[in-house]
Order: C-alpha cells, then structure tokens, then sequence
C-alpha cells in the first residue's frame, strides 16, 4: 500500500507530511516515559522484522499480491508510540533505500501504515483482550485488531486519492477496500501466528499482558 | 533481552529477508492493481525524486534477479534493525537527561 510520488497532490502530501512529523515527535516524547530496557534491541528486532516480512508478498485472488504491514504487530510488542515509530523507520528506509513509496507520499504512508494500525489498531485490540480474556485475548485482539486496520487504512489511501483528485472516491474506495478485506486476513494470519509462537517462547514481551 | 534473545529475533528476520523473499509473489500489491485496474497507474512520476540505492529491492548490476533480491534484502534488514536499535537508543538517551 506504498503511495508513490506522483499519486498524491501537495494538498493531500503536504498536511500528511505535517501530522506524521508532528507524530513522530509526540511518539518519541510518550516513548521516553514508557522506555523499558528490554524494548531498546526489541525495536531494531521488530524493524527488521517486519521490513523482511513486508518483503514476502503473498499471492491473493486476481493476480494481486499482499503483504504484512505488521503496525498492530509492533504496537502489540512495543506498545503504540514505539510501534508507530519502528514503522516509521521501516517505511522510510523503504522510501530512501528501496523506492517503495514516494519521497512526497512518505508522510500519508506513515499515516496509514504506521499510526492508523499503531493507534486505532491497538485501541481496538485492547477492546478487545477486555472483552475476552487471557491469552486468547490477545490472539483474537490481534486478529481483529490487524485485519481491521489494514481495511481501514486501504479506506484512508482511497480517500488520499480521491482528494488529490487521482481517483474519484466512488470507483477508488470500493477497490482498495475490496482488495484490502482479503490482504487483510493475511495480515490477521501472520499476525496471530507471530503473538502465538511470542506468548509460548517469551510472553514477557508483550506490551501491557 | 538477552544477546541470545537478539541474536535469534534477528536470526529470523534475516532468515526471511535472504532465503524466502527471493521466492515472494511477484504480482501487484493491493494499491498497484487498483491503480492498474482503475487507470492512474500512469501518474506515478516517471522519473524518481531521489536515486535509491537499491530500487524494486535489486542489488544492482547482477544478473540472477534471486540473489539480487536475497542481498538487498539482507543488507535492508541489517540496516533497519540498526536504525531501529539505534532510535530506540537514541530515546533512552533522552530520557536520561
């Protein structure tokens, strides 16, 4: 879901820009008073992570692919704002090093890669590890949670065209959602599969358990 | 965290970045296909803003496109788990002062 340059006008780039950089330093601030040690290597781990698993592209129906963005993943492990900020440094790397999304779009990447599935993605799994408890808590809170905000986010991308005037938002929203609700168990897969093998092997790495 | 506990965490990563990306789909993303599909694939810029080392993540100037991939992906994933380290670092050093 990478948005490269020349998709986005700067009406759309430039507040995006703005708000991700605003972010960025509202996470580091709120990091600096939940920084645990243990969090410090866990968030060059969880970089590279999920940089390698966004890598593997997996087919889905039509000749599309998907792959993790792995935000609820992150924030499930470092909690929000130290989640939102290793996809952060995963999407810009992308952007610097790879070419996988543009310079301009790098802001409205980060926006809906990193703090839709770090802020609405973990708001939503805490609902639901409430509401169903103990590990099988966090697992479904996983699923649901990493699901829904790839959805969501493919709906904010739409909506990023759409304003850019790129595509109209009837035609560019009912396609990236329709796509995004089968990319997104993918991600509710990977996701769950990940919290799984970590609550076996060091559940003390879960964020808030 | 022990050294062991990052020695396998990025073990694993590094696992995916060589070995099995090299065998990932090649077909369109999510957002690609819509762009193809709905016809504005054409606005992306044809001419990027800045050179990246490693475009489409290809080491350059090799010819087997799967050890191409298996090195930049490597070398990606070493980077970012620096970067990521090292903003986790960064933090900590902040917070102390």
């Amino acid at each position: 879901m990478h948005i490269p340059d020349g998709f986005l006008t700067v009406n759309t780039w430039g507040p995006c820009w703005l708000v991700s950089f605003f972010g960025l330093g509202y996470c580091i601030k709120k990091t600096k008073e939940v920084l645990r040690d243990r969090m410090v290597p866990l968030m060059g781990i969880m970089a590279a992570f999920i940089f390698s698993a966004q890598m593997l592209n997996f087919p889905i129906a039509g000749g599309t692919s998907g792959h993790l963005l792995g935000g609820v993943l992150a924030a499930i492990l470092l909690g929000p704002y130290a989640g939102a900020i290793v996809i952060a440094v995963v999407l810009t790397a992308q952007c610097f090093i790879f070419q996988d999304g543009g310079v301009t779009a790098l802001g409205a990447n980060i926006f809906n890669m990193s703090f839709i599935p770090a802020f609405f993605g973990y708001f939503i799994y805490n609902i639901t590890k409430n509401i169903v408890k103990k590990d099988k808590g966090i697992v479904i809170g996983a699923g649901v949670a990493s699901w829904l905000s790839v959805v969501i986010a493919s709906g904010v991308c739409a909506l990023e065209l759409a304003i850019s005037e790129t595509s109209p938002l009837k035609i560019a929203l009912p396609a990236m959602v329709s796509v995004h609700v089968l990319i997104g168990i993918g991600e509710a897969i990977i996701t769950c599969l990940v919290i799984g093998f970590v609550l076996k092997v060091r559940p003390d790495l879960i964020y808030n358990k | 965290m022990t050294k062991r506990d990052i020695f396998y965490g990025l073990m694993i990563a590094l696992f995916l970045a060589i070995v099995v990306s090299p065998f990932a789909s090649p077909w369109p993303d999510g957002l690609e296909k819509v762009a193809q599909s709905k016809g504005f694939m054409d606005k992306e810029r044809e001419h990027p803003l800045i050179l990246s080392p490693f475009s489409d993540y290809l080491w350059p100037n090799l010819d087997n496109e799967k050890i191409a991939t298996a090195l930049a992906g490597g070398v990606g994933a070493l980077f970012v788990f620096i970067a990521g380290y090292g903003m986790g670092m960064l933090i900590k050093l902040l917070k102390r002062k």
